[in-house]
């Protein structure tokens, strides 16, 4: 019998998981409001789901009642991966090392 | 355009770039090519996408628009906002991703069929149920975030609003969702997964306002972390690699953030969400405080001790925030530097409105990170020190944490200021801090308390050297 594709999906995950605690542990604590800003970003890789929504549907009409969710998401996105990944680029463009 | 299996696995390489993101972020030298890591999983992301739907009409050239304004506008953002007002940005973006889950959530909801997930009004079960979580997550994340954001911003009060039944209200809310997303899936009509997000929407806010100012490290924390569920539900109903992995990742890292901060007060996670810490309603012990001595100075006096002094450590907090004092601290360090006298600055884990939030501020006031020390590697140096300048901590120095089992913040670490030959404590007034407890160290021997506005004490010293 075959596994169901939700098994290996859900094995990606309690294994990120994993990942995850692992590499968030050793950030320097001094660098963590650059980790909340750079995670804000990656987050909205979500920005994926918001394409598809927008142009995977019927084409008729491009705003229907489905994809326009998809377009509003897409704007919704695209604020927080630029803004994120920008003001996180900022952020650990001050971090300097003593001047010896 | 581009088959299932290798759009897979350039999600897994996205993947795997956003670990490597959040990797680059163990030292300052490697974050910046860490950053770049988790853009470039971004561009592969969105690409393939692109390239797998293969829907290059009308319809993309509205995508492509959407994205540049969006993208605009957060560029212009993120070169404007000031530095002492990160937490509300970090907010303000957890918001956005809360509200963008539940629309990309909505969307398969009403179209199931683009995504693959069935026909509207016979959605396969199992991603009707990850819908669900995702949206009702996503939901929470939004609502909860725009409390977060106008508490930080100060449009609301600080101040946690309770009331009675608080508790079980929310008991009862949380049952009705989880009574709601049953019988969604029993029936699948829409009026009930509508009523699931607004419950949801209402959860996100009675969960934040009753948490005080001060515990806004944990809730921004909280919120990092819900933001990762929400893409992660969203992950599994799109059946999308990166999603999934991100969603966990962002997740975790916002739950060990928590972990920290509440650490960072000696507090149950617990007892944070169910809130009303940081009130007025302490019991204050403030009938006797009056009549202690307390040694005030100028910045005189406080330029001497320094000069005379041959080590000093800076302790900043959420009031030098306020205050903007970081570029006058960094000036003021500098003299003292030139008058060879040893400067370092300790930092504790929950000093600010975020974690991390006073080592961005000194960054940004050119400080270099190895001057900058957190609590465990600095507070066996106090001992040694001539003097301890506070600028803006309050509670986080209160040595009564260590001595009286009868204080709310019995137990928190502290940084030891009170070993310190001379503290300089620079305040606005007696007032206690956001524990509402009152600080022993302002009667301390050798205490000298500076009443002023910090930044203003701090460029005083700067003249008085």
């Amino acid at each position: 019998m075959e596994i169901d594709p939700f098994v290996f999906r859900l094995s990606i995950f309690i294994l990120s998981i994993f990942v995850g605690y692992y590499v968030v542990w050793s950030v320097t604590p001094s660098l963590h409001t650059p980790l909340m800003s750079v995670t804000n970003a990656i987050s909205s890789v979500i920005i994926v789901g918001a394409i598809i929504a927008a142009l995977a549907g019927n084409n008729e009409k491009i705003f229907n009642e489905a994809s326009i969710f998809g377009f509003l998401a897409i704007l919704l996105a695209a604020v927080n991966i630029f803004g994120g990944f920008l003001v996180t680029h900022r952020m650990l463009a001050m971090y300097k090392k003593k001047k010896k | 355009m581009i088959s299932t299996n290798l759009l897979a696995l350039f999600y897994l390489i996205s993947g795997v770039l956003f670990i490597l993101a959040l990797r680059g972020l163990s030292s300052p030298e490697t974050s910046r090519q860490g950053n770049f890591f988790g853009i470039l999983g971004m561009l592969i992301a969105v690409i393939v996408t692109f390239l797998s739907i293969g829907n290059f009409t009308t319809s993309f050239i509205y995508v492509v628009v959407f994205l540049l304004i969006g993208g605009s506008a957060g560029a212009f953002i993120a070169f404007k906002i000031p530095m002492t007002a990160m937490p509300e940005l970090v907010a303000g973006f957890h918001s956005l991703v809360g509200l963008a889950a539940v629309f990309v959530a909505i969307s398969a909801f009403l179209n199931p069929e683009a995504f693959n997930l069935g026909v509207s009004g016979n959605i396969k079960l199992a991603s009707l149920i990850e819908m669900s979580i995702g949206a009702a997550v996503g939901a929470i994340t939004f609502s909860g975030s725009i409390i977060a954001f106008l508490k930080l911003r100060g449009i609301m009060s600080g101040a946690p609003i309770t009331f009675t039944g608080q508790h079980i209200l929310n008991l009862f809310i949380l049952i009705s969702i989880i009574g709601l997303t049953y019988f969604l899936c029993l029936t699948q009509l829409p009026g009930l997964f509508w009523t699931l997000i607004g419950i949801s929407l209402l959860v996100g806010i009675l969960l934040i306002i009753p948490i005080g100012g001060a515990d806004m490290p944990v809730v921004i924390s909280m919120l990092n972390s819900y933001s990762g569920w929400a893409a992660a539900g969203i992950g599994f109903t799109l059946e999308n690699t990166a999603l999934i992995i991100t969603g966990a990742l962002v997740g975790s890292s916002g739950a060990i953030l928590s972990y920290i901060m509440c650490k960072g007060m000696n507090r149950s996670f617990f007892s944070v969400i169910l809130g009303g810490f940081g009130g007025t309603d302490q019991v204050s012990k403030s009938d006797n405080k009056e009549q202690k001595p307390v040694k005030s100075g100028n910045s005189d006096d406080a330029a001497f001790l320094m000069k005379n002094a041959s080590s000093v450590i800076i302790v900043p907090g959420y009031g030098m925030a306020v205050a903007q004092a970081q570029h006058a601290l960094r000036e003021m360090v500098d003299t003292l530097k030139k008058n060879g006298i040893k400067v370092s600055y300790a930092i504790h884990p929950v000093a600010g409105r975020m974690p991390g939030h006073m080592n961005v501020l000194l960054a940004e006031a050119n400080v270099p990170y190895d001057e900058v020390f957190e609590l465990e590697e600095i507070n066996n140096d106090f001992s040694n020190c001539d003097v301890a300048y506070v600028i803006g901590a309050n509670d986080v120095t209160n040595p009564v944490a260590k001595t009286d089992p009868q204080s709310p913040i019995y137990g928190m670490p502290i940084l030891d200021v009170e070993k310190a030959k001379s503290v300089l404590f620079v305040k606005r007034s007696l007032s206690p801090g956001y524990a509402g407890v009152d600080n022993d160290l302002f009667y301390r021997e050798n205490t000298l308390m500076l009443f002023a506005d910090a930044k203003k004490m701090t460029e005083d010293i700067i003249k008085s050297f």
